[in-house]
């Protein structure tokens, strides 16, 4: 076997590992916490409460146009953080590699990682390494947990929802999803498609400085199951009805046009760089301008409100005028025959 | 987006409900025949905006949902041999066969089941598994038929051994002849389907103008095209006509597509074809002809289809028909929904259950 693979050896625990470690992870990755290659990384603490979040990626393809395995496990733990309004503080990198995996990817995942952490201003201080036999993986799995400080006067969750509070969703939907079912099918649906993989806290810290403080009420990313599963979400946690309108929705044309060729719903597909903001609706105009103003939230929208009826539903203003209802999510969006 | 913006336009869209608010006298029933008219008409919303009294009603032309539970069995013991791959395209995934297990469950269980955009994609398929026996499951009406047959053809051009080819391909004129010749139907006209009809071509629906007195109009899939198509049907019915017009010239000719249709007739023949909830209508389905048996895979790799009872209590079939709504059926809701459907109407986001139930619950409670 060439070395330039990964072997079972690379995650015995023993020369290989601290080999593996050393000459790749420590590479990219170099903040002396982590460094220090102690059993758990010791974090001075602030005032404030703590958050902690804990999320895994398998994504196939590992790498995708705008993003990579790599740099969606960044973005992915920071972005569960920063909905509830946290200040990361750092991560944990837990790898599971399957045996036979090319050296060369997993160093080209590494340095996203690295790079990605280096952007958002958020290290990787704690890690782990498992080697499983070949088959017994897909190539490489990531998990990421992040912990991060709530200052005290910000309480975020889907429950405090309030009836007239206005919807915001800072960009557009559907860029993360349909660029990783295309990738997978080898489909090329033209224009600048790709992921809008990014990390939102510093957009989530802007946001909560610049507005009156209790005025943001909630703060999601619409990951899988997308748009119209949280907006579900948020409705049964508040007792509330939401409205949105399908006019004001933010969506790229190459989005719109490969939904349209394959018979998928924008609302449903998932995003790894965007977030809904419901705020009190004398702030709605600032939070806007706000988001506008922020990088990756340009094309940020008012996209609904939520409703006085406590029916919990999700319901939509269509283009030609017509009203349909949002449900969540059933299994995965599947492509339709014809 | 050019094709698709002026078709969703609402100041357009709100001038021919008026329409055929001036225009309807009477209650009518219209038929859509098409899976993706059904999504079409749930996704914008198009129902809020029709008069009281004019009630669209979803037939057989939802191609997983046509398909029989003796037919999901049978793809279902292929995917289970050893050495074979199946390849299908994605809503037939979760398609339960008689005794609830799907597809998908097969390949839980470690069968190798693969979702395709293309039949060509089954050909790659082939071509990188060379010691595997690969099939495409070929499901669907005169939309995907000509891109079946293309496929076969390529196939035995190549001389690939290891594809096959296991059809259940269907044809739609055959079941509406049947549903509109049966005097007991309360349909009152018939909203062609459009991607059928670009195939097949609008004149193709003559027989049932002429022979059942029954008003036809291809439309095509934009709010704005069947709102336009539904306001032709009432007009019809309103003077008392019963002809064929075509409400999606953009894409639809009196003739249909010569070179598909030739390419379909060179490698399929008619069979008789067993359809979920209808039965087994004559020369409704086809099979591949004599030259190309070879790609058969109910011929080469002696897959038996054998006939299965269909769920209890499951409305299927009536609804199918237009006989029934989907919240008058008793599982509905409650047993069976998109998660863990029961028919095969539930399964499809083009089936009239999982339409009714993503789109209009507020409708059924």
């Amino acid at each position: 076997m060439s070395p330039e693979t990964i072997l079972l050896d690379h995650g015995s625990g023993g020369l290989a590992s601290q080999q593996l470690i050393s000459s790749l992870f420590l590479k990219y990755l170099d903040h002396p916490v982590l460094a220090a290659l102690e059993d758990s990384a010791v974090i001075q603490n602030g005032p404030g409460r703590l958050a902690l979040t804990t999320d895994s990626y398998v994504v196939d393809p590992l790498f995708f146009p705008g993003g990579d395995i790599g740099s969606m496990a960044v973005h992915g733990t920071i972005n569960d953080l920063a909905m509830r309004g946290a200040r990361p503080l750092g991560l944990t990198l837990a790898l599971i590699l399957e045996e036979g995996l090319e050296m060369a990817v997993l160093e080209r995942v590494i340095a996203s990682v690295a790079r990605a952490c280096k952007e958002s201003g958020v290290p990787v201080l704690s890690g782990d390494t498992k080697v499983v036999p070949r088959g017994k993986a897909d190539k490489l799995f990531i998990n990421t947990s992040g912990v991060g400080l709530v200052a005290d006067d910000i309480e975020l969750a889907s429950r405090l929802a309030r009836p007239g509070d206005k919807i915001i969703l800072s960009g557009t939907m559907g860029d993360h999803g349909l660029t990783i079912m295309a990738s997978r099918a080898g489909l090329a649906l033209g224009g600048n498609l790709q992921s809008d993989s990014m990390a939102l806290h510093h957009m989530v810290a802007d946001l909560l400085a610049g507005l009156k403080t209790g005025s943001v009420h909630v703060l999601r990313d619409p990951t899988r199951g997308g748009v119209a599963t949280v907006l579900g979400e948020i409705a049964r946690a508040a007792g509330c009805s939401v409205e949105i309108n399908e006019a004001a929705l933010p969506l790229r044309p190459e989005v719109r046009g490969g939904c349209e060729l394959l018979g998928l719903d924008p609302l449903y597909l998932a995003n790894e760089g965007k977030l809904l903001a419901v705020v009190a609706p004398e702030v709605a105009d600032a939070a806007l301008e706000l988001l506008q103003a922020q990088a990756g939230g340009g094309e940020s929208a008012i996209i609904g409100t939520v409703g006085l009826d406590r029916s919990t539903k999700v319901t939509m203003q269509t283009v030609i005028g017509g009203t349909r209802i949002i449900t969540p999510l059933h299994g995965e969006p599947l492509p339709r025959i014809c | 987006m050019k094709y698709v913006d002026e078709f969703r336009d609402q100041g357009l869209a709100r001038d021919l409900a008026a329409a055929l608010d001036r225009t309807l006298t009477r209650p009518r029933r219209i038929m859509e025949v098409c899976g993706t008219h059904t999504m079409a008409v749930f996704r914008s919303g198009l129902r809020s905006l029709l008069p009281e009294g004019l009630e669209l009603v979803s037939g057989p032309g939802c191609p997983v949902c046509v398909t029989s539970a003796a037919h999901v069995d049978a793809f279902l013991a292929l995917a289970g041999r050893p050495g074979v791959r199946v390849a299908t395209f994605g809503d037939l995934i979760r398609v339960p066969g008689s005794d609830g297990t799907s597809l998908a469950h097969a390949r839980s269980q470690g069968a190798q089941v693969e979702v395709v955009y293309s039949p060509m994609d089954g050909l790659t398929l082939a071509r990188n598994h060379p010691d595997e026996t690969v099939v495409f499951l070929g499901v669907g009406f005169e939309t995907t038929t000509p891109g079946v047959a293309a496929t076969v053809r390529a196939a035995r051009q190549e001389g690939l051994s290891n594809f096959f080819v296991f059809t259940t391909q269907k044809t739609m004129m055959p079941p509406l002849m049947a549903l509109f010749g049966d005097p007991d139907q309360s349909i009152d006209g018939l909203l062609c389907p459009g991607h059928v009809s670009a195939i097949i071509g609008a004149a193709a629906y003559g027989p049932l103008a002429e022979r059942y007195h029954l008003p036809c109009v291809v439309g095509g899939f934009e709010p704005v095209d069947i709102l336009q198509a539904l306001l032709l049907l009432v007009r019809q019915l309103e003077e008392g006509r019963s002809e064929v017009e075509n409400a999606y010239t953009r894409v639809v000719s009196p003739a249909g597509n010569l070179q598909a249709q030739s390419l379909v007739a060179e490698v399929f023949e008619p069979v008789d074809m067993e359809w979920r909830g209808l039965g087994v209508i004559p020369g409704s389905g086809l099979q591949l002809r004599a030259p190309y048996r070879a790609y058969d895979a109910q011929e080469c790799l002696g897959v038996e289809v054998v006939s299965a009872t269909e769920v209890r209590g499951c409305l299927c079939g009536r609804i199918l028909q237009g006989r029934a709504r989907p919240p008058e059926c008793p599982l509905f809701g409650s047993r069976c929904t998109p998660s863990t459907p029961i028919g095969p109407c539930m399964v499809s986001s083009e089936g009239t259950c999982s339409a009714y139930y993503n789109y209009s619950l507020s409708d059924s409670n």
